[in-house]
């Protein structure tokens, strides 16, 4: 079951869909291995997400994802308490019309119970693993959370006072992802393997369409690519496309029925490969220029 | 694994700290362990478990490119340390020594009125015309400044004596009265600081200023954590450096050493529309600059495209909260923004205010709190 080298772990991932070069089947593959949550950085669309969700669906595991914003905190992780249920319990206890001493601790005790217990994704993770724990964009969280994160990550395990403490059988696989909008602390990062997502060359780009967008004829999806690779090269460009937007580049020129690429059909479609007005006109300008080429 | 191929691994990683990566004992560690999982064999492979345990960012990466290919390949040379910042400009070590402090410490009633007066002139000079022990004087009066962090509304919503009904306190209360209903809880929208982004240009124009702008900055940085707020800051000048960390350091004196090591480009040109898109792309728009209050230092003298400088402030006050421009010629007589990069960005400003003097600092400090 579990991968013997990093280049089982290239092929299982490509059986998904996901291709990726050898340094990240490597990193993921020590990641495995070692045990140790697997951070993953890189522009926007280069696929850190995807890989999470690969990771998950090569191994057979499932995949508890918990999306990270300004203010999150531990009772979004980790778990909470249903009240409303907790007091409908009550009333309930209360019809059913006991009330001496012995009953009153009793029906106190059965408020904390683990049915009452409202699972967040850290706690979802530990209680169901083996399985791929996803923390998206953590650079969004704010400092005591990530101190909080590093707490759960070196022991995989969470107490709850009422209940005790919930040990994962297995350490889940931890792959955390950033945008790097902040500077991570330096004891999460050195809890985690670290690996820099880079835009994949030409022909694995080639290949990534391929596999994601089987409907794409061959003609299009390498004139696809190479104007995106063209685009990337480019210093002007506020947000250069990533894959996900050479993709949806890619489907939106299949969807129109385009064979080959004309000005035409490249300006209709521009609102999928580019997002910044300014943009849209350097590229458009761009564009001319290389079809014309 | 026998001991030679750790010595040798472990070897590589002190030549890596050398170069400037972090590296420490436990990641060199979870080097070795990394080694081991995959064979000793195989240099790609040691090559990529190195990448994964030893980086900690995109800078590093390509230093341990470097050092990687020269310890391995045998080659003679290894990349050389980052160069100690040896004359860095501008910082009061030791100050002059001051008349007043030796002997006389029964000083009487008046001196200490005129004391009082002095420090009052001081506050309204020009930073840069200072001497040294004036400096010195100067930096212990950046801790009267009480700079009041900027605050936006958040989506979370904290107690409050009127306001909207809070449903789920509502009930939790009741629920510890065994489910007896009782006094309802109210709520309001929340306050949170906003993020405050300060880029201090340390290029030779401002460099009689950029102590002073340090200090400010530091202050900013120490005000700002204790009431929760996150200040950034940047030196722009022929390349952007982060500063934050340097300025976490609750010692002025300590943290001003720290940012001399880090910032490589003292007193260099100014590159001002590069290095703010280089700012943009790299932290502002991902996120650190999204609503934030973003304060800009500088002269404005531009040596690159004033074009480019225009056009990346008119990005940077789409994405920023509120923009605000600190010159430090700008309450100085008779001076009109005539410089091109002033020209460029001014359009796209939120505030242009002056920035020379304690004084100004504390005007300054007032615009942001408001923002």
């Amino acid at each position: 079951m579990e991968p013997s080298n990093p280049a089982d772990v290239a092929e299982r991932l490509g059986a998904t869909g996901y291709l990726c070069d050898d340094s990240l089947a490597t990193v993921t593959y020590l990641a495995l291995k070692m045990q140790r949550p697997l951070l993953l950085e890189g522009e926007p669309g280069t696929g850190k997400t995807a890989l999470a969700e690969a990771i998950a669906e090569s191994l057979g595991l499932p995949l508890v994802r918990l999306q990270c914003y300004e203010g999150i905190d531990a009772t979004q992780a980790l778990y909470d308490w249903d009240f409303p249920r907790q007091i409908l319990h009550l009333r309930a206890l209360e019809a059913a019309g006991r009330s001496d001493d012995q009953s009153v601790e009793e029906a106190e005790k059965s408020l904390y119970d683990a049915r009452f217990l409202l699972a967040r994704p850290v706690l979802q993770a530990l209680q169901q693993s083996p399985a791929v724990l996803l923390v998206d964009e953590v650079d969004r969280a704010d400092d005591e959370f990530e101190a909080f994160l590093l707490e759960v990550l070196s022991t995989y395990q969470v107490s709850i006072p009422e209940l005790g403490t919930v040990r994962a059988t297995t350490p889940p696989i931890v792959v955390l992802t950033s945008n790097r909008t902040r500077e991570l602390h330096d004891a999460l990062k050195r809890r985690c393997l670290y690996h820099w997502i880079d835009h994949p060359g030409l022909e694995r780009e080639v290949e990534i369409v391929r596999s994601r967008a089987p409907e794409v004829s061959a003609e299009l999806r390498r004139q696809v690519v190479s104007i995106v690779q063209g685009l990337r090269g480019r210093a002007d460009l506020q947000k250069p496309p990533g894959v996900a937007e050479t993709l949806d580049w890619a489907r939106a020129l299949n969807y129109l029925g385009t064979a080959e690429i004309d000005l035409a059909a490249a300006s209709a479609t521009l609102g999928a490969l580019v997002k910044y007005r300014e943009d849209a006109d350097r590229v458009r300008h761009a564009l001319e220029q290389m079809l014309r080429a | 694994m026998d001991r030679g191929g750790d010595e040798i691994l472990l070897g590589f990683t002190r030549a890596l700290r050398a170069a400037g990566v972090p590296v420490t004992p436990d990641r060199a560690h979870g080097f070795l362990a990394a080694t081991a999982t995959l064979g000793l064999d195989d240099q790609r492979a040691t090559y990529l478990a190195g990448r994964a345990t030893l980086c900690g960012g995109p800078d590093d990466l390509e230093r341990y490119d470097q050092v990687f290919t020269a310890y391995f390949d045998g080659r003679d040379g290894l990349p050389r340390p980052r160069p100690a910042q040896a004359g860095v400009p501008g910082f009061s070590g030791l100050p002059d020594a001051e008349a007043s402090g030796s002997g006389e410490s029964d000083e009487d009633d008046e001196v200490v009125r005129a004391r009082a007066s002095d420090a009052e002139v001081l506050r309204h000079r020009d930073v840069a015309t200072l001497s040294a022990a004036e400096r010195h004087r100067l930096s212990g009066m950046f801790a009267t400044l009480r700079p009041r962090p900027p605050v936006r509304r958040t989506a979370r919503h904290q107690r409050w004596h009127r306001g909207q009904v809070d449903a789920s306190r509502t009930l939790r209360a009741s629920l510890r009265r065994m489910g007896e209903p009782g006094e309802i809880a109210w709520r309001r929208r929340g306050v949170r600081p906003r993020r405050v982004v300060l880029l201090v240009d340390v290029s030779g124009s401002m460099s009689g200023y950029a102590e002073a702008l340090l200090r400010l900055a530091h202050r900013f940085t120490q005000v700002g954590r204790s009431s929760g707020g996150v200040v950034e800051t940047f030196t722009v000048g022929t390349r952007l450096t982060h500063l934050t960390r340097a300025m976490r350091i609750g010692d002025p004196e300590r943290a001003l050493v720290a940012a001399g090591e880090t910032v490589p480009d003292w007193s260099g040109g100014t590159r001002l529309g590069e290095t703010l898109r280089f700012f943009l792309d790299r932290w502002g728009q991902r996120g650190m600059a999204r609503g934030a209050v973003v304060v800009v230092f500088s002269d404005g003298w531009e040596r690159g495209d004033p074009t480019l400088l225009g056009e990346q402030m008119a990005r940077l006050q789409r994405v920023a909260h509120r923009v605000v421009w600190v010159n430090p010629h700008r309450g100085k007589a008779g001076y009109e923004p005539v410089q091109q990069g002033v020209l460029a960005a001014l359009p796209h400003c939120d505030d242009f205010v002056a920035g020379h003097s304690l004084a100004t600092f504390a005007e300054l400090s007032e615009v942001i709190s408001r923002a």
